[in-house]
């Protein structure tokens, strides 16, 4: 799998580390928030078949994070 | 005297026509789906059942597993549980009528740093109090246990001993899946085949039935079991679940003459292996880092366990690959299942055994059919729910079993 990292380019999936799923927002009021709302925050994320957004640091090249969207079951993927 | 099992039988199962409605409703004929209806049958006397699948029976991870089977895990969750299954496993082939070719020739798992030491032997001890049989093998005992080990203090992660459990070892997944199916059939258990649910009949709160390709079929109780597609089908019914979807990539090389008589595992360098009965190597390691549902995984990864293999194995550098393959694993925050009631009556879920429930079949068709039958967890699984998210109690096998599977 290539992924293409928007510094460097494409490069072989290897070079990278996985961030999972993006687009997870942290608790806007955390003192508010209850175990049912920190449970979903921590442990609960999107797993879809389809297209998803997620996470990508390129490790063992630029090490700087960016965000695609991959088809999880092409695994095509276009840009965030 | 106890009478042979069938090595194979000629008849496996009919090939029904969905029925409009059944007491329970199955959904995945997988290992765990089809030990459930078994046991909702034979424990239970529930057999107004049917078992739908979307693929053809048993095709699923059933068919992609690696088929090792131990139950010594860190947790007394865990150990219970998997120990359950450990007690079935050992008397399967005569319950199903049906040679599963269990075969209990020791599952050991390689360390190699100190702290894997320290962690193995934690393990043992916890093993031996749970009542689970483990004991500690030091690099010598390694090597007369299976020979064809390297323990030459030049590897680059040189083996400083190994955690043996005699009574793990292999079965042949394939049999196991059709031994559960044909009996279950026997009892009245409708399997049905290329029939794919699309999703549910609610009434409030309430599950009543599931609409397939087939048609509408109505429901008493709707159990699922989909491993790798749990979160599809439960988003479905507005059910969120923690679960992530991976491959999980194994291999096979060519049939070889008999050179590996137990299973070896190795965490950190990071490969696993068996010899298949009829001769070849079955490999596998860890699961591919990125949600997946293509059943494909990358190539880096095989080529890594192949490397750890010859290092650990050097008579295997030779050896060929002859396929590779991927199953989608369905992965919980805790590397634990979730198995029983959801906040949708009628609705059960049983998920999240991830890279490694093929050891679990038969305890979590035997417990999962317990909570259809009585609308309640069985002790085993009580621990296993879905709300342990929220109050913290996590079952956390993560690193504690040794290695994943
Ligand atoms: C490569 C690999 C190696 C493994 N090695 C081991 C091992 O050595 N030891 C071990 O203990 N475990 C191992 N596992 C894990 C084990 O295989 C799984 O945990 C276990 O098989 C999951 O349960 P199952 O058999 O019911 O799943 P599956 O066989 O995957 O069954 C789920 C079924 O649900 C069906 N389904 C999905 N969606 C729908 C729908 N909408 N409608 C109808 N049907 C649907 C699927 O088609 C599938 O047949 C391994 C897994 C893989 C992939
Ligand atoms: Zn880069």
């Amino acid at each position: 799998m290539l992924i293409p990292c928007p510094w460097c380019g494409e490069r072989e999936d290897n070079e990278f580390t996985y961030g999972g799923p993006a687009q997870v927002a942290y608790p806007s009021d955390p003192e508010a928030a209850d175990d049912a709302s920190w449970a979903r925050y921590v442990f609960f994320r999107a797993n879809p078949k389809g297209k998803l957004a997620e996470r990508w640091v390129h490790s063992a090249g630029c090490r700087r994070w960016f965000n695609v969207v991959r088809d999880t079951v092409t695994h095509q993927i276009t840009p965030a | 005297m106890m009478r042979e099992p069938h090595p194979h039988p000629d008849h496996l199962w009919r090939n029904p026509e969905p029925k409009r409605s059944y007491d329970v409703v199955i959904v995945g004929a997988g290992g765990h789906g089809l030990a459930t209806a078994y046991y909702l049958a034979k424990n239970h006397g529930i057999t107004n059942v049917a078992v739908l699948e979307r693929g053809w029976l048993a095709g699923g991870n059933m068919a992609r597993n690696t088929t090792v089977i131990r139950s010594n895990y860190l947790w007394d969750e865990s150990a219970a549980i998997y120990e359950h299954s450990l007690k079935l496993w050992e008397h399967l082939s005569e319950e199903l009528d049906y040679d599963i070719l269990f075969s209990q020739r020791g599952v050991l798992a390689l360390v190699h740093n100190q702290s894997g030491v320290r962690e193995a032997h934690r393990r043992i001890n916890a093993n031996r109090l749970s009542g689970i049989d483990a004991e500690w093998l030091t690099p010598a005992e390694v090597k007369a246990f299976c020979p064809i080990v390297n323990i030459s203090p030049d590897l680059r992660y040189p083996v400083m001993g190994g955690a043996l459990q005699r009574r793990g070892g292999i079965a042949k997944h394939d049999y196991v899946a059709w031994a559960f199916a044909r009996k279950a059939d026997q009892m009245g258990v409708d399997l049905i085949q290329n029939c794919e649910v699309t999703g549910f009949e609610l009434a409030g709160d309430r599950v009543v039935g599931v609409r397939t390709n087939r048609g509408s079929i109505a429901a008493g109780k709707v159990a699922l079991c989909a491993a790798g597609h749990s979160t599809v089908l439960a988003s479905m019914a507005g059910l969120d679940l923690p679960i992530q979807s991976h491959p999980l990539q194994a291999l096979v090389s060519e049939l070889l003459e008999p050179v590996l008589h137990c299973v070896v595992m190795s965490n950190a360098v990071h490969v696993y292996v068996s010899q298949a009965h009829k001769g070849e190597l079955v490999m596998g390691s860890g699961m591919d880092p990125y949600n997946s549902y293509a059943q494909r995984g990358s190539p880096h990864v095989i080529e890594f366990q192949l490397a750890a293999a010859c290092e650990l194995f050097p008579i295997f550098s030779r050896a060929h690959v002859l396929r590779t393959w991927a199953g989608i694993v369905d992965i919980s925050p805790d590397a634990s299942p979730i198995l029983g009631l959801t906040p949708i009556e009628n609705l059960l879920v049983n998920c999240g055994w991830g890279t490694g429930g093929f050891k679990a079949t038969p305890a979590s068709g035997w417990v999962y059919a317990y909570t259809i039958a009585r609308g309640e967890p069985h002790a085993l699984n009580a621990p296993y729910t879905l709300e342990r998210f929220s109050t913290g109690a996590l079952i956390d096998e993560h690193g504690a079993a040794g290695v994943a599977h």
